[in-house]
């Protein structure tokens, strides 16, 4: 029986972590393939890194990070932020990624997902999309809209539909993000997230709110996500991948317990 | 020496980085000069059968893979890689390399577990059951799970080259081997440690 896949996320800033992330001794770490390796080794499913580097000179430090990490952690991990096109997509995955993440790009040009499909193969390319709570209307009936550059532009976009889209567009995979939620530490938007992981039949990584073990359960169950996406929670170190692992499995969610 | 087979079929900087993790030396090659020299072959691949196939053709390294396999020497087959030794890919209805009888399938629509609908690709950590002892499986506890992303699976025709089997929805021949060939369908080199303990093994490997 597949796991339910945890899967911490680290902001990456001209190839240092935006924030520093508390770790053996309550040391910050600012380096991100230090922090891909400790949660490699607390038992992390697959790591996801964000790129929130504008400059292309940063683009070119992520892309010595992404070879860093792949020399240091045996597991998946995807990087997102700033992929506009093949090529920036090429530079990743040739740099030992497994999977890229396009979000507002694909928003402004959805032929990058097909593209990318096409070239590197569906199970590379995961559409990321953040997500915003609105009054049901007749674009977006789901009461759910896309929004695009960290949640300061709404696009009008359906979320239900933009995610049956991507998939038809031939992405592998969806990140999907609950602005609202984002940053609360109260939970995952877990009608949200139950919404697209039916209606899709790719996997569905919910993200967002995470900041209890409780809330990962709830969005793997409840939310019927493949994987669940954290940040603050370990990043703090107020818990362990280990711990909310260890959770999980009592609460019967099957999850990759030896590694 | 270790050689990669390069088909032009996906990435393969996570296996060469693998490999170097464990201090193994390999090259990267489609050189048939150079893959002569090798003392084992990793076969990897990520992609399309169809586009494969026509990449090994072109090259001549589908026959070649068949004197390979006659020679008696090492062949570790990963992904993509496992599902075209079969004779037949659904994906396309492609011929394979038949270096095992049997047909490559897609997963069913609508599958289901205890916990509701599957997501098809088969994304994730997995199980592997080993029906017998392998010497590429040494020291893996049963319960180390397996980095796999795929749609389609090997289906052999000879039940006795099945030794792996995983559950997704349906149970699936995850590991072949016979004599000096064992492939799964798994990333070993995305695995975590029990995955570089699969290579490990490999490329201590002698096959009798």
């Amino acid at each position: 029986m597949i796991s339910k896949r945890i899967i911490p996320c680290l902001d990456v800033r001209a190839g240092l972590l935006t924030k520093g992330i508390k770790f053996k001794g309550n040391v910050d770490i600012g380096d991100p393939v230090a922090a891909a390796r400790e949660y490699y080794e607390q038992g992390a499913d697959e790591i996801v890194f964000y790129d929130i580097t504008a400059s292309s000179e940063g683009r070119d430090i992520m892309i010595d990070v992404v070879k860093r990490v792949a020399e240091t952690i045996f597991i998946p991990f995807s990087v997102g932020g700033g992929i506009r096109n093949l090529e920036d997509m090429r530079q990743v995955i040739l740099a030992g990624a497994e999977k890229v993440s396009v979000n507002s790009a694909a928003v402004e040009n959805p032929a990058i997902i097909s593209e990318g499909a096409q070239a590197f193969g569906s199970q590379c390319i995961v559409l990321g999309m953040d997500v915003k709570k609105v009054a049901p209307s007749r674009k977006t009936p789901s009461g759910y809209e896309i929004v695009i550059h960290g949640g300061r532009i709404f696009t009008g976009i359906d979320a239900l539909w933009w995610a049956k889209e991507g998939e038809r567009l031939g992405a592998g995979e969806i990140c999907l993000n609950s602005i609202d939620a984002d940053g609360t530490q109260d939970g995952y938007e877990l009608n949200l997230t139950a919404l697209v992981s039916e209606d899709v039949s790719i996997p569905v990584i919910a993200s967002g709110g995470a900041g209890r073990p409780e809330h990962l359960a709830a969005a793997l169950q409840e939310g019927r996500a493949d994987a669940a996406l954290i940040a603050s929670m370990v990043h703090y170190r107020t818990y362990t991948i280990t711990q909310i692992k260890q959770y999980l499995t009592n609460q019967g969610i099957k999850t990759r317990m030896l590694w | 020496m270790i050689a990669i087979i390069d088909y032009k079929a996906g990435n393969l900087t996570s296996v060469a980085l693998a490999l170097q993790s464990i201090g193994e030396a390999f090259v990267i090659t489609d050189n048939i000069a150079i893959l002569n020299t090798a003392e084992r072959i990793i076969f990897p691949g990520v992609g399309a059968a169809g586009e494969a196939m026509a990449n090994l053709r072109a090259k001549g390294l589908d026959e070649w893979l068949h004197n390979w396999i006659k020679q008696g020497k090492p062949l570790l087959g990963i992904c993509l890689g496992t599902q075209i030794i079969l004779t037949l890919s659904e994906e396309n209805d492609t011929n394979c390399l038949g270096l095992i009888a049997g047909t490559t399938k897609r997963f069913p629509d609508n599958l289901t577990d205890d916990r509701g609908k599957l997501k098809i690709p088969h994304m994730g950590w997995n199980n592997v059951s080993l029906l017998r002892q392998h010497p590429v499986f040494a020291d893996i506890p049963p319960a180390a799970e397996f980095y796999f992303v795929h749609s389609y699976y090997p289906a052999p025709a000879d039940e006795a080259v099945i030794l792996g089997w995983t559950d997704y929805g349906i149970g699936f021949c995850s590991v072949l081997a016979q004599n000096n060939l064992v492939a799964m369908q798994f990333h070993p080199e995305k695995s975590g440690r029990y995955g570089l303990q699969i290579l490990r093994n490999f490329c201590k490997w002698r096959p009798s």
